[in-house]
């Protein structure tokens, strides 16, 4: 993380204008609310009781401040970052591998946080997360977290695994079965930093620092890697409701997972749990930025102090399966999270996580890195046995 | 002379009476505007945005910085040619060729019975049972293969009830179609493309089953064919129109679907999901462009090959 910091320090130096002169076109003062305001965001990430009655955190703040919210929501990184250069927004809900193309492009602006009374309430591991903060300027509030962890059947694993190898290598399980066709792994190029991740933990000799900074030698043993994995993934996961069904119809064991399905499935009562194991995992952090052009400045402030401060928080780390960003949100009661759902969503293994971020040629650990488009074309290659 | 003059009316007045004349003086004109928005939908919206993603297969990314660049260049089609890319456009028209042949064998008997022998009431069940699955949504018939083919599916049970576990695990032991189960078996992958396009071939050749003149079938035997024979020479030149009909849309729609082999099978790419993945998730536009090129020109052939068969006679 520290290197993304660096590498955000000198885009931004490298840019004609510098923190300081974005800093004087921060809001300094609100004034009256204009009565809406319009939001790119996950699906799922901003409910108003229109999926389940219960998971409602929009309703209440548009009575007390009276502005209507207007959601568009966006399933990829690269559709926000399309939406906000479009413009005609206010806020987005934007990635860590978003938020700092987003603040490169010039396409938000830096947010005062003294205009935002609960800003003191943020995790304070969250506060200054290079993914938002450049230039000790920042361009937005924390929304949620969370971990890619590995799901895996309680049936199968007597002892929980300890290690990513389960999905990476040949082995048996403590059913006395070989965990070929059983395993699963995640249907996107990111999925390479989960590789690079094992890599760096198990063949240190190879000097990856960042699993998302990797120059051609560290690549190559990556994906060497996931081709390995490959003979024993029998299909990959991109949609979560689809992974479920293959755990319960299709004998899959175990996978790289969202706690999302992990809470879902033990809903269901079937034997499920989730681990993260030692060699750490990857996952993705989200933060509430606002367009530079924001015509709704006054309610776009509402709604960032409304995200910290009411039950979102709370409600929508149990919706999804998250971590808030605000940590009295697991225990104060403010919503349905309680502390053991914060701890099972991986609230405690913050250390342990390598965010989300996109893969650029120009590195800050290594003189030159294997840009994202090269990982897509890949591992297309790597899936279809290459 | 008179006479003459008074033939010719005078104009009415109004512009809707004077457009109304001009009009009926000009036919031409009266045509042109009847075919106007129809021509402007076709060149515009439909070929102008083809034409625009033919352009972008032309552009290539900078590898350095991600951007496309909007340079005449032939890079991106080189990188089609990679052996990842090749596989992708290889594996799909394949698979678009067995799922073809296989549902033109499918499809004969069902519409051979549908055109000689059902009657009346007869003739509407069969219609209504064609068409029945093309009213249901298609992603909902897609989730229900998915568990009918699973590991602990509807029918590998019954092939523990028929004790014929064996045969099952011998044909999933086959290279290449064979997998895990069968829905993450190419083969599964062909059974479901199958069942969905099947109705865009049995319509097409009922139609053309249906204009086989009896009596050619009455001579033929007359004149000692036996039946296969019949078949090999009468039917089935005279059906092949019908047929290649058929194919074109069992063949072009499965080479451009990318749901199904998203869900059922191994998660190798089809073109359809390598153009999702190239636009979608990279921005890698140029290349995307290009894979929806190949389409485009294995179908060109194939209309080619289908029009020198007289596919199109019939129209």
């Amino acid at each position: 993380m520290r290197n993304l910091k660096r590498s955000c320090l000198i885009s931004a130096l490298s840019a004609a204008m510098t923190g300081q002169v974005f800093a004087a076109d921060m809001v300094t003062e609100l004034g009256k609310a204009e009565g809406q305001v319009s939001i790119v965001a996950w699906p799922g990430y901003i409910e108003r009781g229109e999926t389940m009655e219960n998971f409602d955190w929009v309703t209440k703040f548009e009575q007390a401040t009276g502005c209507s919210v207007q959601v568009k929501t966006a399933n990829t990184s690269d559709e926000m970052v399309a939406l906000m250069n479009e413009g005609g927004f206010d806020l987005v809900t934007a990635s860590g591998d978003a938020s700092l193309r987003l603040i490169a492009g010039k396409r938000v602006q830096p947010v005062n946080i003294d205009l935002i009374p609960s800003w003191d309430t943020v995790d304070d591991r969250l506060k200054d997360a290079p993914w938002h903060t450049v230039d000790g300027v920042h361009y937005g509030t924390p929304y949620m977290w969370g971990p890619n962890v590995l799901m895996y059947n309680t049936e199968a694993f007597k002892e929980p695994p300890t290690s990513w190898s389960v999905v990476f290598e040949e082995t048996t399980l403590g059913d006395g079965k070989s965990n070929k066709g059983r395993v699963q792994a995640y249907d996107g190029p990111i999925h390479v930093a989960d590789a690079a991740n094992y890599l760096m933990h198990h063949q240190p000799e190879l000097g990856i620092k960042s699993p998302y900074e990797l120059n051609d030698d560290q690549y190559k043993a990556a994906l060497d890697l996931l081709r390995q994995q490959r003979k024993l993934v029998s299909r990959y996961w991109h949609d979560a409701f689809i992974q479920m069904d293959d755990f319960k119809n299709e004998g899959v064991v175990a996978s790289g997972s969202w706690p999302f399905q992990v809470n879902l499935l033990a809903g269901e009562k079937f034997p499920i749990a989730s681990t993260i194991p030692v060699e750490g995992a990857t996952g993705w952090a989200d933060t509430t930025m606002m367009h530079v052009d924001s015509e709704n400045p006054n309610c776009a402030y509402l709604w960032m102090e409304h995200t910290l401060s009411s039950n979102l928080q709370s409600d929508l780390s149990v919706w999804f399966g998250a971590n808030p960003s605000v940590p009295a949100a697991c225990t104060d009661g403010r919503g349905m999270q309680t502390a053991e759902g914060c701890t099972t969503n991986g609230m405690d293994d913050f250390k342990k996580i390598k965010f989300w971020q996109t893969p650029v040629s120009k590195c800050a650990s290594q003189e030159q890195c294997v840009p994202y488009y090269r990982w897509v074309s890949d591992y297309i290659g790597v899936i279809g046995g290459r | 002379m008179v006479d003459g003059a008074l033939a010719i009316t005078p104009g009415r007045g109004g512009i809707f009476g004077r457009s109304s004349d001009a009009i009926w003086r000009n036919p031409k004109m009266f045509l042109f505007l009847l075919l106007l928005p129809p021509l402007l939908w076709l060149g515009v919206v439909y070929i102008g945005s083809l034409l625009a993603l033919l352009v972008q297969s032309f552009f290539s990314i900078d590898e350095f910085t991600g951007l496309v660049k909007r340079e005449f260049t032939l890079k991106t089609y080189r990188e089609l040619l990679h052996p990842a890319n090749l596989d992708i456009i290889v594996r799909t028209v394949s698979t678009a060729v067995v799922v073809t042949l296989s549902a033109a064998v499918v499809a004969f008997p069902i519409a051979y019975y549908a055109a000689r022998y059902a009657r009346g009431r007869w003739k509407a069940v069969f219609y209504l049972g064609i068409m029945l699955p093309l009213w249901s949504s298609y992603l909902v018939k897609i989730y229900a293969w998915k568990l009918i083919l699973a590991k602990e599916g509807i029918l590998n049970w019954l092939f523990a009830q028929l004790h014929l576990t064996w045969l099952l695990d011998a044909v999933l032991a086959i290279p290449i179609i064979g997998g895990n189960s069968l829905s993450v078996s190419y083969l599964g992958t062909c059974i479901v493309f199958l069942y969905v396009w099947l109705p865009f071939m049995i319509l097409p050749l009922q139609a053309s089953l249906e204009r086989v003149p009896v009596n050619l079938l009455e001579a033929s035997s007359d004149l000692g064919a036996e039946p296969v024979k019949t078949f090999r020479y009468v039917i089935l030149p005279l059906a092949m129109p019908g047929l290649i009909a058929g194919s074109i849309f069992t063949f072009s729609l499965t080479l451009g679907d990318y749901i199904i082999p998203q869900i059922i099978g191994s998660s190798r790419l089809f073109i359809g999901q390598a153009v999702y993945a190239h636009q979608g998730t990279a921005g890698n536009i140029p290349l995307a462009a290009a894979f929806t090129v190949v389409p485009i020109v294995v179908m060109g052939f194939y209309l080619w090959m289908a029009k020198r068969q007289g596919a199109f006679d019939a129209l």
